[in-house]
């Protein structure tokens, strides 16, 4: 069984936190030089199988082997892995965003001489490594003033500062532009040429037919395959199969597209100014429309300007306002404040669902009917059995998979948290809904639910906005779509017209003159 | 421009402050007819701060971490008591109730930092409650009586250096050396750093910006020179203000170019990533706290030494000035950003303020609330700059790339460096 290639070999690894069995008899193999994906749903124990093998959880906290380059390793902390030559980067990147990009890289590894930090020889050290992953910036700049994809090459870089020969990297591409990922992507290769094996652990398939020799799913903790992926071929759907544990026949649920009913939500030359940077607009003389009954699809890469156009009509809760106006049922409004917005039935879901969608300590219940309060107060209190039966009613009709509404929402999977999110937002009853990012983080399965709740959402006869970087998302559920690039609107077509090229060539063409 | 910015530095805030002190000092002085640069006014200015400066090291490090430490005037004034009481009670002799102090004050942080880094009590309930013990003790243990201290300590706190060598100076001799040693090392750090960056193959640097900033500076170090060792004869540079040069270098050095420094702005900045990147929270937390009250021990023994006794109220409300003087030299509630060098900036305006108000006859009423009218200032100011995003002026008007770069979030890669194994480290 010992395969002669094999740098890595995991075997037999059970991991228990109280009352769960994260990891359940765990066994895999990656071999050298290899860019081995690792994928499996959200909570399949994918990432806990990587802290287990970088020393997060210590040598003792979990059973089985772990042999890496021929020996058995036990490693106490993050340190004595790094030692062994295998470096983990977080899904949340480590960096000190006060700190220089130098100091960053070699933080926990500072270069001292005579007990003082040897500044220059960092410096000299950081250009090297900097070069190496083909990034070109000033190593006394503070990480702070970088962008997602350079902050994730720092990340890198500090990887390579510690002689990394085994490299994990955990859903590195999640927080970035299509624009980044292929740069990352390209700089593993390139990595991979230089000797360097690489452990990646993705949700998207086709980053994984791009770059990985072999892949492993996991489900529900345990291994239910490897297999290698021969030039660059990866069948998608025995992945999906793999990981889901049943076939999805159709990723996205049918539906009849919808665009005949009356306007609800006209947007006429709406042009934002972003909040710190004196001149930039986010948005530039934006105009759309969005009716009763239709799904919208907004699609534009990250960075884009979708967010900022989402946020600043919601209440104007991003930038500053310069022109433009907002049209509900034809009749010009001004909304100043997201209370302004709700009452005139909008409502926002963010992307960020844990940063500006919950709560985390609050319950279900509370979480429901938090964006309308009102609706549950009765003679100045909170009237607790209203709220109950408004939280019970939201969770059947959403099918949120629950023992009960005062579970808070931390312990929810991702599928089910955005489902508690919906709810809160469809307790004030919108008409328009705008949805960022909806199945950002969320499982294979649980994505063919939402999609399915917001074309019902739909046939309520809601107009529903979708916002979303995932092309084949938009092309499987929009009615109408919408490119944005820099900003501005850059094309409008039914589904029936558009295709993923056509959608990405709108989605990084400016018109008018360039930005 | 960009020589304008070689002479002053790019951080824009620094300079505002030893601007805004600069004129504040001058201010005074005119309003006050001439009587605060006077040789005798900023000797008692530095003895009599001394020990709040001394704190506010200390406390800049504690607030980088994300922490407040309430307790250093507690623990100050309980080491003051503790070496009053060691030299009569016990009949130590003065170096030996000093090393007392230290001891007491070494072991109180101990205390505060196991609370904090072992059991995860935050540092402000930490040292509320260290607040509340040590106020209590000092008056439990000294029956609330003041104790007098060995007299021998006296130099410490209100001291002066000694007077040798020609008298053709006109000036304290140890001053004028002081001086033209500061001078002296200033100029070769200044020129050294600046061959290094041209060796290091930096382009765009200016050799005359160097040399203006280094005239600008030594004037001033050299007029500071003159108006402390041109007072009254036995008078020179204050012994407290030589302790708290001292120690400011040591702190400098250690918060900036060290190991340990690095990480408590790391921890500060962002604990989990410091964490992830094998930092030890913990430590740098007990340590940083340990830290702070040797600090407040040293200030304790500074000012009983001048006041040649120990009081159950000494140190009241010390923690307040010394939190003021970190959050006027521009420190982040949050963490992360602070330096010692701006924190004595901030403490200085404070402590200018205090003196120029007396001359000019202000009561301690009036002098209260513009104290604090001007830290709401300097706090707004940052506020302000912050959610302009503005973190330097000097930035927009010299189009510094920070700024402009921090808000596009395009990013701009340059293509892959071809493979390069020679280059590869270690």
């Amino acid at each position: 069984m010992v395969d002669p290639h094999a740098v890595l070999e995991m075997r037999n690894i059970t991991k228990l936190f109280p009352g769960v069995r994260a990891l359940d008899d765990v066994t895999m193999t990656v071999r050298r030089g290899d860019i081995h994906a690792i994928c499996g749903e959200n909570g399949a124990g994918k990432s806990t199988l990587m802290k287990v093998l970088s020393g997060v959880y210590p040598h003792g906290t979990y059973s089985g082997q772990i042999v890496f380059e021929g020996e058995e390793m036990a490693f106490k902390d993050i340190k004595s892995s790094e030692s062994a030559g295998i470096v983990i980067i977080h899904q949340e990147l480590a960096l000190i965003p006060e700190l220089s990009v130098t100091e960053n890289i070699f933080l926990g590894n500072e270069i001292v001489a005579g007990g003082l930090i040897d500044r220059r020889e960092a410096r000299r050290r950081c250009r090297d490594l900097l070069a190496r992953v083909g990034l070109d910036i000033d190593p006394d700049m503070a990480v702070k003033y970088l962008g997602v994809g350079q902050q994730q090459l720092v990340e890198i870089a500090k990887a390579l500062s510690k002689n990394v020969r085994l490299l994990i990297l955990d859903e590195p591409t999640a927080a970035l532009n299509e624009d980044d990922s292929e740069n990352l992507l390209l700089l593993m290769k390139g990595l991979k040429g230089r000797g360097i094996t690489s452990i990646m652990i993705s949700h998207k398939l086709n980053e994984i037919a791009a770059v990985s020799d072999a892949v492993t799913v996991i489900r529900d903790g345990r291994t239910v395959e490897t297999y290698a992926v021969e030039a660059g071929h990866v069948d998608e759907d025995r992945i999906i199969r793999a990981m889901v544990g049943r076939s999805l026949d159709n990723r996205y649920p049918e539906h009849e597209p919808n665009t005949g009913g009356e306007t609800i939500i006209e947007v006429k030359g709406w042009t934002v100014e972003h909040p710190n940077v004196p001149g930039k607009l986010v948005c530039d003389d934006e105009s759309f429309v969005a009716r009763r009954g239709e799904i919208v699809g907004f699609a534009g890469l990250m960075g884009a300007g979708r967010t900022e156009l989402a946020r600043s009509l919601f209440g104007r809760s991003y930038g500053i306002h310069r022109s433009g106006q907002l049209f509900l049922h034809g009749q010009p409004v001004v909304l100043n404040t997201v209370r302004d917005a709700i009452r005139h039935r909008l409502a926002y879901v963010s992307e960020d669902r844990k940063l500006l969608g919950l709560n985390l300590l609050d319950t279900i219940k509370q979480t429901i009917v938090s964006a309308n309060l009102g609706a549950v107060v009765r003679r100045g209190l909170i009237d607790g059995s209203k709220e109950r039966a408004v939280a019970e009613r939201y969770r059947t009709s959403l099918r949120i998979k629950t023992p009960g509404i005062d579970v808070g929402v931390a312990t929810l999977s991702g599928g089910n948290q955005q489902k508690v999110v919906l709810a809160k937002w469809l307790f004030p009853d919108p008409e328009v809904l705008i949805l960022d990012e909806p199945t950002r983080g969320i499982d294979v399965g649980a994505k063919f639910e939402i999609y399915k709740l917001i074309q019902e959402l739909a046939d309520q006869g809601k107009a529903v906005i979708v916002i979303s970087s995932e092309l084949p998302e938009i092309l499987g559920i929009c009615d109408r779509i919408y490119t944005i690039c820099e900003g501005r609107i850059t094309g409008e077509v039914p589904r029936s017209e558009a295709d993923q090229e056509t959608l990405m060539r709108m989605m990084t063409t400016t018109v008018g003159s360039a930005a | 421009m960009n020589v304008v910015k070689q002479i002053f530095g790019t951080d824009f805030r620094q300079f505002t402050m030893v601007f805004a002190l600069v004129v504040l000092l001058l201010g005074f002085h005119i309003a006050s007819g001439g009587n605060m640069l006077t040789p005798g006014n900023m000797q008692n200015l530095i003895a009599g701060n001394a020990y709040v400066l001394i704190l506010a090291i200390g406390m800049v490090m504690v607030i980088v971490i994300g922490h407040i430490d309430l307790s250093v005037g507690s623990v100050a004034g309980f080491v003051g008591m503790c070496v009053a009481l060691s030299a009569r009670d016990l009949s130590f002799p003065w170096w030996a109730a000093l090393l007392t102090g230290l001891v007491v004050g070494v072991a109180i942080g101990a205390w505060h930092g196991f609370w904090l880094a072992k059991i995860g009590i935050p540092g402000f309930i930490t040292t509320l409650a260290g607040m509340m013990i040590f106020r209590g003790g000092v008056i439990w243990l000294s029956g609330s009586v003041s104790v007098p201290v060995p007299p021998e300590l006296n130099v410490l706190g209100a001291g002066y250096l000694p007077e040798w060598g020609p008298a053709f100076t006109n000036l304290n001799n140890s001053t004028l050396l002081l001086g033209i040693l500061a001078i002296a090392f200033y100029a070769w750090s200044q020129i050294s750093t600046y061959r290094q960056r041209v060796a290091d193959g930096e382009t765009g640097l200016n050799f005359t910006a160097v040399i203006i900033r280094l005239v600008l500076v030594g004037a001033v170090l050299a007029y500071v020179t003159f108006l402390f060792g041109s007072g009254r004869p036995g008078t020179s540079f204050p012994v407290p203000g030589l302790v708290l040069v001292f120690l400011v270098i040591i702190y400098h050095v250690i918060t900036q170019r060290t190991t340990f420094g690095r990480h408590i702005y790391a921890v500060g900045g962002n604990k989990q990533a410091a964490a992830l990147s094998g930092v030890s929270v913990a430590k740098v937390h007990f340590f940083v706290m340990m830290n702070m009250s040797f600090l407040a021990a040293l200030a304790g023994i500074l000012f009983v030494a001048r006041a040649t006794s120990a009081g159950p109220t000494d140190g009241n409300m010390w923690e307040l000035d010394a939190i003021a003087a970190v959050f006027i030299g521009g420190a982040a509630v949050s963490g992360g950003i602070g330096t010692v060098a701006a924190t004595m900036i901030g403490g200085l305006v404070m402590a200018t303020l205090n003196s120029g108000l007396f001359l000019m006859g202000v009561g301690q009423d009036k002098t209260q609330v513009i104290k604090g009218l001007v830290l709401l200032a300097a706090v707004a100011f940052d506020v302000y700059n912050k959610q302009q995003g503005r973190p330097s002026i000097t930035g927009r008007l010299f189009g510094d790339r920070r700024t402009s770069e921090s808000t596009t979030d395009s990013t701009k890669v340059a293509p892959a460096a071809p493979a390069a194994p020679g280059t590869a480290e270690s």
